[in-house]
């Protein structure tokens, strides 16, 4: 798809190339038209995975139903790219998770003891990339959870981490191998939770791989994400961290300040305030499990929530 | 390049869990065990093939389908029918390494000079006498190139274990990757360079060693170099 794109833009520039050298000397070649709509066009972009093109769809067309023009550069790619983008206002727009993008700014990662939503959106405003701001979060959140199966919460008699304490000795924990090493992994269990297990697994970040061993019973706890759709589907259950050591995850539109006005931020705004980490499992599952359109479910969101 | 976690002493601990040493014992002992179970499946298939000459679109076909198939798919097709393990791992393994073996001596029986074997019937030689005295001998030279090529393939790809959660050197790069530290994932492309070309160096001189003399031209250059000293 990437190639076939890159074909695309190869061909477009050919083609601008030409019609450039049509115009005659009088025109200046650097101008083209794009260049000049881009000053009123928001540009959204994406990371490369389901859920951040879902969203940035949502916001671009809750933009465009506020007759905003829009431009689209989804799948990006990592966050260390797509912040680059953004910096050189190749995007305008981006949907955000509070928590990463707080650990990714601020040098050595997100401080101990910020964890709260509210908590780590202050202390993301004084980390933000010049000329960039946060709009208002939402309530949704794709955050790490520890998830186990019903059989395993009923065994242990589990609802919350701190239950883990006096069972942790005899379970093995499944996660993404940087958790062997990172405060919001095993060291932050241990150290606000008192909580060490028999072995760790260094597995995949949230993905099939853990969901498989959990179901299988190879591991016995395991590190899932709150808006995947393989807690429902699996019936795990999402022990509670009443201690917060686990990021906020809110989902905010990261935006150039350049970019924003009344009415962006007005229809941002809106579509944060209808946002909850239950419908956005909902949504999210019917294109990564029912593989829907992405414009379609994201239309589907916005008129099931009254926005347009 | 940054080599500071190659050089730092205290990833050469011993006695560390996940130190540089032990991720190498356990990382050759996949490569071994593969090795093992990839030789024991495809030889004797190897040299039945090529002693018979029946069958030998198998060893062909076998060869070409094993060699095509991504390792890294397969062992998550595995994990996800078995669960996590040993045996997943090995499997995929076991794959990458049978097709080398199998056609290499399947290869080594055929391309064998026909007169020899006339000759050691002729001797009244049994047909199990002359395939372990006369044509396993002298198909060891290309068995082993095969050996040695299943070797450098497994010594690399074992890398796949440690996206399973197993060990192996493989968790240098995907921790290293995971926690942004390059320095890591260098050392364990270094780690597992330097040990592809030592256990093919190592496998050279057994090589050395258990071809007879008479084959592989070291006696004829003696007796080459003994004429001219005279």
């Amino acid at each position: 798809m990437s190639r076939i794109r890159s074909a695309g833009a190869a061909l477009t520039g050919i083609t601008l190339a030409l019609a450039l050298a049509a115009c005659g000397a009088d025109s200046d070649p650097l101008k083209d038209d794009s260049g000049s709509s881009s000053s009123s066009a928001v540009t959204v972009g994406s990371a490369n995975f389901a859920e951040s093109e879902l969203l940035a769809e949502i916001y671009a067309q809750a933009l465009e139903s506020k007759k905003v023009e829009v431009k689209r550069s989804f799948n990006i790619g990592a966050r260390e790219l797509y912040l680059k983008a953004l910096q050189d206002g190749s995007i305008d727009l981006l949907p955000e998770y509070n928590g990463a993008l707080l650990s990714a700014l601020a040098t050595g990662g997100a401080p101990e003891g910020v964890s709260s939503p509210t908590d780590v959106y202050a202390a993301l405003q004084k980390v933000l990339p010049k000329d960039t701001v946060t709009l208002e979060q939402s309530a949704a959140e794709d955050k790490d959870t520890l998830s186990v199966t019903q059989a395993t919460a009923t065994k242990h008699n589990l609802t919350s981490i701190e239950d883990l304490k006096a069972v942790a000795g005899q379970l093995v924990i499944g996660a993404g191998p940087e958790w062997a090493e990172r405060y919001q992994g095993l060291k932050g269990l241990k150290a606000v939770y008192g909580v060490e297990f028999k072995q760790f697994k260094p597995l995949d970040a949230g993905g099939p791989l853990t969901v498989n061993a959990l179901v299988d019973g190879d591991i016995d706890v395991g590190n899932v994400f709150s808006t995947d759709s393989a807690i429902a589907t699996n019936k795990l259950v999402v022990l509670k961290d009443p201690k917060n050591l686990y990021l906020a995850e809110n989902i905010l539109p990261l935006i150039r300040t350049e970019a924003n006005n009344p009415t962006v931020s007005g229809a941002l705004n809106a579509v944060s305030a209808k946002l909850t980490t239950e419908n956005l499992t909902t949504y999210l599952a019917r294109v990564q499990v029912d593989k829907q359109d992405t414009a379609t479910v994201a239309k589907a969101f916005l008129t099931d929530s009254g926005l347009i | 390049m940054n080599l500071s976690y190659l050089l730092d002493p205290a990833h050469w601990n011993l006695t560390a869990p996940g130190s540089l040493p032990q991720l190498l014992l356990s990382h050759l002992g996949y490569v071994a065990l593969a090795l093992l179970i990839g030789t024991v499946i495809a030889l004797p298939v190897g040299l039945y093939i090529g002693h018979t000459g029946r069958g030998s679109f198998i060893a062909i076909n076998a060869g070409n389908a094993g060699r095509s198939l991504p390792t890294l798919g397969l062992l998550m097709l595995m994990v996800t029918l078995l669960g996590l393990g040993l045996t997943p791992v090995l499997i995929a393994l076991t794959v990458l390494v049978i097709p080398p073996i199998l056609t290499s001596a399947y290869a080594g029986m055929r391309t064998l000079d026909q007169q020899v074997i006339d000759a050691a019937r002729g001797m009244g030689m049994r047909p199990w006498q002359v395939l372990t005295r006369v044509e396993f001998p002298m198909a060891l030279p290309v068995l082993m190139s095969g050996f040695r090529n299943a070797a450098l393939q497994v010594v690399a790809t074992a890398t796949v274990a440690a996206a399973v959660g197993l060990n192996g050197l493989g968790r240098l790069l995907i921790d290293g990757l995971a926690v942004n530290d390059y320095s890591r994932v260098l050392a364990g492309a270094i780690v597992v360079a330097v040990l592809a070309i030592a256990l093919d160096l190592f496998f050279a001189l057994v090589q050395r060693w258990i071809v007879s003399p008479g084959l592989s031209g070291r006696v004829r250059a003696r007796a080459r170099a003994r004429r001219a000293t005279t």
